[in-house]
C-alpha cells in the first residue's frame, strides 16, 4: 500500500468518528454593559442572570419611557418572567434604569 | 433549566466580567445607524454568519442588513436573522443522539431521531420567515420590545418532512384540537414560562407546515434552529419553533404564556387601534401581512437623474403576490412593476422597473397588492406590541 493510501485511509478512520461528534457554537464573548453609577451593580446582579444589558439599553427613550415605564418594566420581569429579585431592591433597580436610559442631554 | 443559585453564579460570574472590562473600554465593531431615536447598533460577527446588526447578545438577537434583500430571492443562511426568547439556548447538539417526541392525543407516541426524519419522504417549499416585530422600532408613538429595523426576515427554500406525515406516523386521537410544538431552548429563570407555541389540529396537518432540517440546500444554520425547525408558511416568526425536540398533540385550546398572553394582536378587521390605546380584545397573531420594499435604493441616496431602475421584493401570507405599484412622487401616481420569476406563493417575489427622475429630491414608495386583493396601507397603523408592521415604506433619494 502506497505511503498515500495508508494517509488516506488513516484520515478516513479518523473522519468516521468525527462525522458522529456533537455540533458545538461558540457565543461571542458577552461585551454589553450597563453604565457606570450608583446600583450599577444591584442592577447587574438583578437583571443580567436572564439577559444581557443590551436589552434594556435599546429600548426607546423619552416622556414615555420614564420611571412609570421601568417600574411597569420591572414588575413585569418579577411577576411574568419570575425574576427573582427583592421586593427592597426595586425601587433602586427603577432609579437607576430611569436614569440610565434617559436620553443624553 | 437553570435554578435561582445557577442564576446567582452566572450573575456573578458576569459582575467580575463586567467590572475587569469597565475601565479598559471595548473595541466595538463599526456602529450600524437604524433610522429611529436610539437606534445606534453594532456589527458583530458570528460565527456562521457574516457581520450582522446586533440586537441583543443573550440571548443572540440578530438583525440582516439590508442590502443582502437586494442580491436575491433567497436570503444567504450566513446572512439570515436569528432571534431567540431565553437565555439557556443549546450550544451542543449531537445529530446522532438528537430526538423528536411526538407525544399526547396519538394512539403511537414516537421518538425520531434525525436521520428516520430524513428517511421519510421530504419536501421543500420556499417561504419567508419575519418577525411579528419586525420594524417595530419605527412605531409612532414607540412601544417596547426588540428595536428591530426591518431585517429581522428572511426567505429559504426549506427542506424536510411534512409534519402531516410524522402525525399520521403517530396517529391522532379522535378528539385532538391542537398540536404544541417545543425546543431546546430553555429559559434561565425557573419562574420564566419556556417558549412553546400551538397550531390547531387542522392547520398542523394541512400538509405545508413542515419539520426542516435543511434550509438553502446546507444543514439549518446552528443559531436558526439546528438540527430541525418548524417552518409554517405564511405565519409569522414565532411559530418556527427552533431546536424543535417536542410536538405535543393535545385535546384542547393551549394555554401557555407564549400563546394566551404573548404575541397577540387586536381581535378586529384592521388589527389595529388608535394609538396609544388598548384593544378590547385579542387573538394570537398568524398570517404574514402583505409588504413591499425597496432594495436597491436606500433611504437618503443620491442618484444620476435620468431613468433610473428600482428593484424590491413583496411578499405575503400564502396567496401570492398579484402586483406591486410603484411611485416617484410621494403616493400622487403609481405605475406597475414588473414581477420577477415566481418561486412560490410564500416567498418573496422580486420585482423592478424603470423610473424617470429629473433632478431634486423624489420620495419612493412600493406598495404590493396580494392575490387575495389585500394592499398595504399608506399611513402606519398602530397595535401596542409592535407587530404587523406593513405600512407603504418611502425612500427618499435626491437625483443630480
Amino acid at each position: 500500500m502506497s505511503k498515500i493510501a495508508k494517509i488516506t485511509l488513516a484520515l478516513a478512520a479518523f473522519a468516521i468518528p468525527a462525522l458522529a461528534k456533537p455540533v458545538t457554537y461558540l457565543l461571542p464573548e458577552e461585551t454589553a454593559a450597563f453604565k457606570a453609577g450608583p446600583d450599577q451593580e444591584l442592577v447587574q446582579g438583578n437583571c443580567s442572570g436572564c439577559h444581557s444589558a443590551d436589552y434594556i439599553l435599546t429600548q426607546p427613550r423619552g416622556a414615555n419611557f420614564g420611571k412609570a415605564f421601568w417600574q411597569a418594566e420591572v414588575t413585569k420581569m418579577i411577576k411574568t418572567y419570575g425574576a427573582p429579585v427583592a421586593e427592597a431592591d426595586v425601587g433602586r433597580i427603577v432609579d437607576y434604569l430611569t436614569k440610565a436610559t434617559a436620553p443624553a442631554g | 433549566m437553570m435554578n435561582r443559585r445557577m442564576i446567582n453564579r452566572r450573575t456573578m460570574i458576569l459582575a467580575s466580567a463586567s467590572a475587569l472590562v469597565a475601565g479598559t473600554g471595548r473595541a466595538r465593531g463599526a456602529d450600524v445607524p437604524l433610522p429611529f431615536d436610539n437606534g445606534q447598533r453594532p456589527l458583530v460577527k458570528y460565527p456562521g454568519k457574516r457581520p450582522m446588526i446586533g440586537l441583543t447578545q443573550r440571548p443572540p438577537q440578530l438583525e440582516t442588513p439590508f442590502a443582502v434583500f437586494d442580491a436575491g430571492a433567497l436570503t444567504p443562511n450566513d446572512a439570515f436573522f436569528v432571534r431567540y426568547h431565553l437565555a439557556d439556548i443549546p450550544l451542543q447538539i449531537d445529530p446522532e443522539t438528537f430526538t423528536l417526541d411526538v407525544k399526547g392525543k396519538v394512539d403511537r407516541p414516537l421518538k425520531l431521531s434525525l436521520a428516520e426524519l430524513k428517511k421519510m419522504p421530504a419536501a421543500e417549499i420556499v417561504a419567508v420567515n419575519q418577525c411579528s416585530g419586525n420594524g417595530r422600532g419605527f412605531f409612532t408613538p414607540r412601544v417596547a420590545g426588540g428595536q428591530l429595523g426591518n431585517g429581522a426576515m428572511g426567505n429559504a427554500r426549506w427542506k424536510g418532512v411534512p409534519l402531516k406525515a410524522v402525525l399520521e406516523k403517530a396517529g391522532v386521537q379522535a378528539g385532538a384540537r391542537q398540536v404544541v410544538f417545543a425546543g431546546m431552548d430553555a429559559p434561565v429563570a425557573d419562574g420564566t414560562p419556556d417558549f412553546a407555541k400551538a397550531l390547531d389540529l387542522e392547520h398542523a396537518r394541512g400538509g405545508e407546515v413542515m419539520l426542516a432540517y435543511g434550509m438553502n440546500g446546507q444543514d439549518l444554520p446552528f443559531l436558526n434552529g439546528y438540527p430541525l425547525r418548524l417552518v409554517v408558511p405564511g405565519y409569522y416568526g414565532t411559530y418556527w419553533v427552533k431546536h424543535l425536540n417536542e410536538i405535543t398533540v393535545i385535546d384542547q385550546v393551549y394555554d401557555g404564556f407564549w400563546m394566551k398572553t404573548a404575541y397577540r394582536i387586536p381581535d378586529n378587521d384592521c388589527n389595529c387601534v388608535t394609538p396609544g390605546t388598548a384593544p378590547a380584545a385579542t387573538i394570537p397573531i398568524n398570517r404574514l401581512k402583505v409588504r413591499s420594499f425597496i432594495t436597491n435604493l436606500a433611504d437618503g441616496a443620491t442618484v444620476k437623474s435620468g431613468t433610473v431602475r428600482i428593484k424590491g421584493i413583496a411578499f405575503d401570507g400564502g396567496t401570492g403576490i398579484r402586483g406591486v405599484e410603484i411611485s416617484a412622487d410621494g403616493g400622487q401616481t403609481w405605475r406597475p412593476a414588473t414581477l420577477g420569476k415566481d418561486l412560490g406563493a410564500y416567498s418573496f417575489r422580486v420585482w423592478d422597473i424603470a423610473v424617470a427622475l429629473a433632478a431634486g429630491p423624489h420620495a419612493l414608495k412600493a406598495r404590493a397588492t396580494s392575490n387575495a386583493g389585500e394592499t398595504q396601507p399608506l399611513e402606519p397603523l398602530w397595535n401596542p406590541a409592535g407587530y404587523l408592521r406593513n405600512v407603504v415604506e418611502t425612500v427618499r433619494v435626491t437625483a443630480t
